[in-house]
């Protein structure tokens, strides 16, 4: 399961170039509700960020920004140095609902992305059994093997949420967005779901943005955690999680993980 | 044992209810004029069952031409509708409009236009077939969970792609639901067209049998015709049995 060249703390000190860049951005919904204020971010590539704060405090509104589901109602969203204007591809998500299509099976949920995704969408038709393959790889990792021909409806809560992972990741996306992915699930299930989570994110790289309320979560999964505001949502605090990885449910029970959760819980009660 | 009883269920009521008739009949004395018996309706049946068969072709024709274009249209049209809200508030009044109007109203116009016979029904049957299908269409595609649109857009995926991948399959419990219902009204609107302008069909049969006071074959034709919408009906709840299995899995999976 571990890779020891992964245990020690991957890209020292040398600056990641960046990925995506949030120059003071405000986002506004159609209703008039001001759902981010001045918000200002960088993130590097194969960076692991979580964000975190109180509900209703435009979380997931910074994912809509960012994959360019929603405009900006000021400031400039950047993703490798070109502003967003239009939905970018290079995205992966998933939800708290795991979104997966109660017509195909779990190998076809998972495949879904490559049948719309530039390069492999032509090929789809010629290499079909070598993505199958792939699909297979990854159900695997996430401990899904042998219910390839399950359809979504015949899974446990926690079983959809990895294939759903599993389908945000198939099309090696650069940038994974995942909106409280966990947050319907038991606390069994969504800590096995962090190792799963890790150990994909260990394998493939992407840069993740993780939009969650659980502090463990964060926690235990990111590099950054970003501390936010009630609404208008607006960065209140930003800390570097410095834990080796692979980290382990052992780690969250270490006195400066406790101490870490604690120091975010004050920051989140204060404001 | 309570699965035997489901399957009997239906050919019990249905038994019972021509038995009930039967016996109403007979002890409440009913001419045959006003009300005939259910044998004597079995027996005209038998007697008359060359020009019950004709008429019932071409009726089922009729039927079947006009529910074929109403699919057709009717799916077009609401994955317009249900696509675009735009198209859908502008249609909306006109939709609601015509199909507020009662089709044997429609018939006199329509015999203006083609004469009397097959054009007339099979346009009567489609025009009263094709709103629930586009209605159920639409309301399938207007349904979709924004989650499940965004996955798709943030793959970059194009409109027509997420009609096809997500939105027609979606839209298919929907669109199979309104054909059970849009055939039986098919046989509705090509029986009161053939009733008002025709000199074929079992509408046209029965309007002449009851001028000639031939009442047990009036009831023959109404027989007949349930019987073709029952068999119609079950044949497409069969297809929508095998094709949108997902969307019933509640009476298939424990879990």
């Amino acid at each position: 399961m571990s890779k020891p060249a992964l245990i020690a703390k991957a890209a020292p000190e040398a600056p990641r170039p960046l990925l995506a860049k949030l120059d003071r951005v405000s986002m506004q919904y159609a209703s008039g509700t001001l759902a981010l204020s001045e918000t200002s971010l960088d993130l590097a590539q194969g960076e692991f960020i979580a964000i975190v704060g109180p509900s209703g405090c435009g979380k997931s509104s910074l994912l809509k920004l960012i994959s360019g589901l929603h405009p900006a109602a000021s400031g400039t969203v950047t993703v490798d140095g070109q502003p967003v204007t239009k939905p970018i591809d290079i995205c992966g998500m998933a939800f708290q609902n795991s979104t997966l299509l109660p017509w195909r099976t779990t190998l076809d949920n998972v495949l879904l992305p490559l049948e719309i995704v530039a390069p492999h969408a032509r090929q789809m038709r010629r290499n079909r059994s070598e993505y199958e393959d792939r699909a297979r790889a990854i159900l695997k990792i996430v401990g899904l093997e042998g219910f390839e021909r399950k359809y979504p409806w015949e899974l446990s809560g926690g079983m959809q949420q990895r294939a759903s992972l599993c389908r945000a990741l198939i099309h090696d996306p650069r940038l994974l967005l995942l909106d409280e992915p966990f947050g319907a699930l038991d606390a069994f299930t969504r800590e096995d779901l962090w190792e799963v989570l890790q150990q994909l994110w260990l394998d493939k790289r992407p840069t993740v943005i993780l939009v969650t309320h659980d502090l463990r979560e964060a926690a235990y999964l990111a590099d950054t955690i970003y501390v936010f505001s009630p609404r208008p949502g607006r960065i209140v605090a930003q800390t570097s999680v410095d834990f080796p990885r692979p980290r382990t449910i052992d780690t969250t029970y270490r006195a400066d993980f406790v101490d870490l959760v604690h120091t975010l819980r004050t920051k989140i009660a204060r404001h | 044992m309570s699965f035997l009883n489901q399957k009997a269920l239906p050919w019990v009521i249905t038994i019972g209810f021509f038995a009930v008739w039967e016996l109403a009949c007979i002890v409440f004395h009913i001419d045959r004029f006003i009300l005939p018996r259910p044998s004597e309706i079995a027996v005209e049946m038998v007697d008359k069952w060359n020009a019950l068969l004709i008429n019932s072709l071409q009726t089922f024709y009729t039927t079947m031409a006009g529910f074929a274009v109403a699919v057709v249209v009717g799916l077009f049209l609401g994955m317009l509708v249900g696509a675009s809200p735009t198209v859908y508030r502008g249609l909306y009044p006109i939709m609601v409009g015509l199909n507020s109007i009662p089709k044997v109203a429609i018939v006199p116009i329509l015999v203006i236009w083609f004469g009397i016979g097959t054009i007339p029904a099979i346009l009567t049957a489609f025009s009263i077939a094709f709103f629930p299908i586009m209605v159920n269409v639409a309301t399938g595609l207007a349904t979709i969970e924004p989650e499940l649109q965004d996955v798709l857009r943030a793959l970059g995926a194009s409109k027509w792609q997420i009609l096809r991948k997500v939105g027609l399959p979606r839209a298919m419990p929907f669109f199979f639901a309104s054909l059970k219902v849009a055939i039986t009204l098919a046989f509705i609107g090509a029986v009161v067209a053939e009733t008002v302008a025709s000199d074929v069909g079992i509408g046209y049969l029965m309007m002449s049998a009851s001028a000639r006071f031939d009442v047990p074959l009036v009831f023959a034709g109404l027989l007949v015709i349930a019987l073709m919408g029952v068999v119609m009906y079950e044949a497409f709840a069969m297809v929508e049995r095998r094709v949108t299995f997902w969307a019933t899995r509640s009476s298939q999976s424990a879990s």
